[in-house]
């Protein structure tokens, strides 16, 4: 069980994939601008993180390591990305056509989130077991939520804010971006 | 047969990476066919009747959100470049009675017709381009503007804002380019019961 809590504040907080790490920072800066959007961008997000790392675990502990292909990995991985989206997409258009339609190109660019490749590769370096490593694939899109979600509504409130000339629209969210990173370095610390 | 495979990096590499390409296309495969969407027929078949002109004047944006509210429900008498043959093309679809044309969405025009600037009175306001749902005006501020012909649908949506009234809506020439063949006659008494009724409205007239 503290197993299990290490895993999860590690992969949310400590090594935040997003703000520690600077992985899958396309969608970050991309569907951030509705609160909406962000959370049907997180969910769908953290479905595919979860089902790629339990896929891609298996992927390189029954065929790579026995045929001795590591060096395959991430070209292995890519493949079980891209179908993992693809099953992603047909569920979300079937199940919720609106959520389909509100986020547009950025589901099929799920694929090209490097957290998702960034979370199977760094998996597969680790001696871990199964229910650990699509705890990590959770844990990774939970973070990956949380700060998708904060930075989100963060820039909803931008929006009306009153800034200066200079700093409106992507800079000031670059800039927010750049003081949420610094507060996640914080949780550095607590382990 | 394991060790052959593992002893040949190569041909390992090449097994397991189709392999895998064949087990993800197989699931997915079975996955599209689980999750197929049928989508909204009816939606499409009304969209395919309305003129698809992109005019507005139903108030919609477009002819397909037009189509969806009227698959919601919405009345289907509001949009005049179609007319009253689009009405009834709807209604038969929808199985509900033809209404008239609302005229509070305009009145349908007597024969197609498209707009025309005269060039020389044009003051290059742009106003009638961004009136244009189709962009057929070509022009720049201060320019003189004109329509091209082939794009555009005779919404009369350009009419309206131009200050200067250089704007006519003039009837489509039929020349070679548009004349078509004229459609057959529909086939009559293929049916049984057209064939009575038409027996009966025969006597009718007699």
């Amino acid at each position: 069980m503290q197993e299990v809590a290490v895993i999860l504040v590690s992969s949310v907080l400590i090594n935040n994939y997003v703000l520690v790490q600077f992985l899958g920072l396309c969608p970050f800066m991309g569907v951030s601008k509705k609160l909406e959007s962000a959370i049907g961008m997180s969910a769908a997000t953290t479905f595919v993180l979860t089902l790629t790392a339990m896929v891609s675990y298996v992927v390189d502990r029954a065929v790579l390591i026995p045929l001795e292909l590591e060096y395959l990995r991430t070209i292995s991985f890519i493949m079980v990305i891209a179908a993992v989206v693809q099953f992603t997409k047909m569920f979300i258009e079937k199940t919720s056509p609106l959520l389909y339609r509100v986020l547009g190109v950025f589901l099929p660019l799920i694929t090209t989130n490097c957290a998702v490749l960034g979370v199977a590769l760094q998996n597969a370096a680790k001696p871990l077991s199964f229910a650990h490593a699509s705890l990590y694939g959770f844990g990774a899109g939970a973070g990956f939520s949380l700060v998708l979600i904060l930075f989100s509504a963060m820039r909803e409130r931008l929006a009306a804010a009153d800034i200066p000339q200079p700093f409106e629209g992507a800079a000031i969210a670059m800039i927010t971006a750049g003081l949420m990173s610094l507060a996640f370095m914080g949780f550095g610390g607590l382990v | 047969m394991l060790d052959f495979i593992i002893q040949q990096p190569i041909i390992a590499a090449l097994v397991a990476l189709a392999g895998l390409g064949i087990i993800f296309g197989a699931l997915l495969g079975f996955a599209a066919e689980k999750f197929k969407i049928e989508g909204d027929p009816v939606i499409d078949q009304i969209d395919e009747l309305l003129p698809q002109t992109q005019c507005g004047q139903c108030g919609f944006p477009g002819c397909r959100p037009y189509a969806e509210s009227i698959a919601d429900g919405d009345e289907i008498n509001k949009c005049p470049p179609g007319g009253q043959s689009t009405i009834n093309a709807i209604a038969s679809l929808l199985d509900v009675p033809a209404p008239e044309l609302d005229q509070e969405h305009g009145e349908e025009a007597e024969v197609k017709s498209v707009a025309y600037i005269r060039e020389d009175e044009c003051i290059g306001c742009t106003k009638c381009i961004q009136a244009c749902p189709v962009d057929a005006i070509l022009g720049a501020a201060k320019l003189m503007h004109t329509v091209i012909v082939d794009e555009c649908t005779g919404c009369d949506l350009c009419v309206e804002p131009c200050p200067v009234d250089c704007i006519d809506m003039l009837p489509v020439e039929t020349g070679i380019k548009q004349w078509q063949w004229s459609a057959p006659p529909l086939p009559n008494g293929l049916i049984a019961t057209d064939r009575t009724q038409s027996h009966s409205n025969h006597e009718g007239a007699a």
